[in-house]
């Protein structure tokens, strides 16, 4: 009797599953139950890198629905690299089908930005331009130029409050969230990523620089997007996050 | 086969060393204590950068490491990961460890990763093709890396080899050196109902480059028979001690690693365990 490892693996990622035959105790006994303890460390592994990836999303739904979530989704979508920082791609698009998770509108948001915040962290490392270089630059200039934003840099909008949320639940002494649409700028001023909310026109502004767009086509898009769109109120967030690493034509 | 002989490679040295865990960044550095080297999986440093790299840039600077892998997925019935053999290349590369190993055991099958360490068979078919692995390894990473034995849980009716000799057959085709797990050792003989010293005994020690000592916990299987599980979560057992102190008086002294990954204790818990592996690897130099 030999066994492969197709049925090894099914064997371990459903737990309904016959134990494989050709598996002892090596006193020619049946493995039996020492076969869990593969099943076990695969699931308690790959719940606790869920764990580590989705604190917020965790407290919201509890630690008992959150173990029950995170063995329907490792079987869903098992990892497909070995590097667990990536692991949890899918938790937005799964909280939004998952049944008992579904009706709550903000948790696949609130997972995208636990995601962004997860890939900030481990983001190339760049160094920001000076505030005194864009003070430096003559309106005209500052117009035509197009700017880099940092690779830790992320944006997530959202029709909920996520951020609100995001801090209610990840700080102490937060508020407690109000009904709002939030758009936020994931970044890293130093080794640890924070996330900070735009204000109006923000978001549109920073996709769009993002996008390769120059400032003053950002700034028309961000203006089109919004009446209270203030160019110095987004210019202010960008430099507090360091999140400017070259300005350029 | 690479040629062992090809590169001089920097060893770690026959001293303790413990797996690094950032919580422990601070007082690694303020106070070692007889902690001369560091080792790290792989698979946590092969972001782009950040905290991660730079806490290892800066400790590269004071300690040796040892690159420990967990995802390569040698004993895989499929072809190895080529884009994870290049971000390990990579990160030995820029890193320059002086030592590289990973595990006789498959993780990723049908490109579905497990994140656990799952046994094989150990017949001649599996032997060509863990040592055409481990070529492969050595080839793209450009160095001679460490085969490490794991715990067992069970055995396949099928194994034809003894783990013993079946180590000492991948390393003789592919000139690869080993580690050798001494609590994987005492777990595994204990859970299959063979004798540690014996496996000791039989195990090459001339081609140990690297030794883990970790905990274990206790459970037991369908019949009562004791299962131990090795899951590295608590201070190094004491009959685990006791086959490292007969495994050194064998070896002569070696690079000996402190192993705790689950329930990460303070520093101090974790530095007192050093200072007993320290002890030991004093007493074989006496």
């Amino acid at each position: 009797m030999t066994v492969d490892q197709t049925m090894f693996r099914e064997a371990i990622l459903d737990p309904e599953a016959a134990r494989p035959d050709g598996l002892s105790d090596g006193k020619g006994r049946p493995a039996g139950r020492r076969f869990d303890v593969y099943r076990n460390n695969v699931s308690v592994s790959l719940t606790e890198a869920l764990e580590v990836g989705f604190p917020v999303i965790r407290k919201l739904v509890g630690q008992e629905n959150f173990r029950l979530l995170a063995s329907a989704y490792l079987r869903r979508h098992p990892p497909h690299s070995p590097l667990m920082m990536h692991f949890g791609a899918d938790m937005p698009a799964f909280l939004a089908t998952f049944e008992p998770t579904r009706q709550t509108g903000y948790l696949p948001d609130v997972a995208r930005l636990e995601l962004a915040i997860r890939e900030s962290y481990h983001a190339a490392d760049a160094d920001p331009t000076s505030p005194a270089e864009l003070e430096a630059l003559p309106p005209e200039a500052l117009v035509g130029s197009r700017v880099q934003l940092a690779p830790s840099v992320r944006l997530v909008r959202s029709p909920w409050p996520i951020l609100s949320i995001w801090r209610f639940n990840a700080e102490e002494a937060a508020k407690s969230p109000e009904m709002a649409a939030e758009d936020v700028l994931v970044a890293r001023p130093d080794l640890d990523p924070v996330p900070e909310l735009l204000p109006p026109g923000g978001a549109e502004f920073v996709n769009a620089v993002l996008t390769g767009a120059t400032f003053g086509d950002a700034m028309d898009m961000a203006s089109g997007a919004s009446r209270n769109f203030d160019l110095p109120a987004v210019l202010t967030v960008l430099v507090k996050m360091k999140t400017m690493i070259e300005i350029g034509g | 086969m690479l040629d062992a002989t090809a590169h001089e490679f920097a060893r770690l040295p026959d001293a303790p060393g413990v797996g690094y865990k950032p919580q422990h960044f601070n007082e690694i550095a303020d106070d070692a204590g007889p902690v001369a080297w560091l080792e790290i999986h792989a698979e946590n440093y092969m972001g782009d950068g950040g905290r991660p790299i730079a806490q290892l840039r800066h400790l590269a600077e004071r300690f040796a490491f040892s690159v420990h892998g967990v995802g390569l997925s040698i004993g895989g019935e499929g072809p190895l990961d080529s884009e994870h053999l290049a971000r390990l290349k990579h990160l030995v590369d820029w890193l320059d460890p002086a030592s590289f190993s990973e595990h006789l055991a498959w993780s990723t099958h049908d490109s579905a990763f497990l994140n656990d360490l799952l046994p094989l068979p150990y017949t001649e078919a599996s032997l060509a093709r863990v040592a055409e692995h481990v070529d492969e390894v050595q080839e793209v990473v450009g160095r001679r890396m460490l085969l490490e034995n794991p715990s067992s849980y069970l055995a396949f009716e099928e194994s034809t080899l003894t783990e013993t000799d079946f180590l000492r057959e991948v390393a003789k085709r592919t000139g690869c050196g080993l580690l050798l797990d001494v609590n994987n050792v005492f777990v595994s003989a204990t859970n299959l109902g063979t004798d540690p010293v014996s496996y000791i005994n039989a195990f090459p020690v001339e081609l140990v480059g690297e030794i883990h000592l970790g905990g274990h916990d206790d459970d037991e299987d369908d019949h009562g028979a004791p299962l131990l599980i090795d899951n590295h979560g608590s201070e190094v057992a004491d009959p685990v001690w006791s086959l490292f102190e007969y495994t050194i008086r064998k070896s002569g002294p070696k690079p000996s690693l402190i192993e705790w990954d689950n329930d990460v204790p303070d520093w101090p818990v974790l530095k007192a365990e050093a200072n007993r592996a320290a002890k030991v690897l004093e007493a074989a130099t006496a």
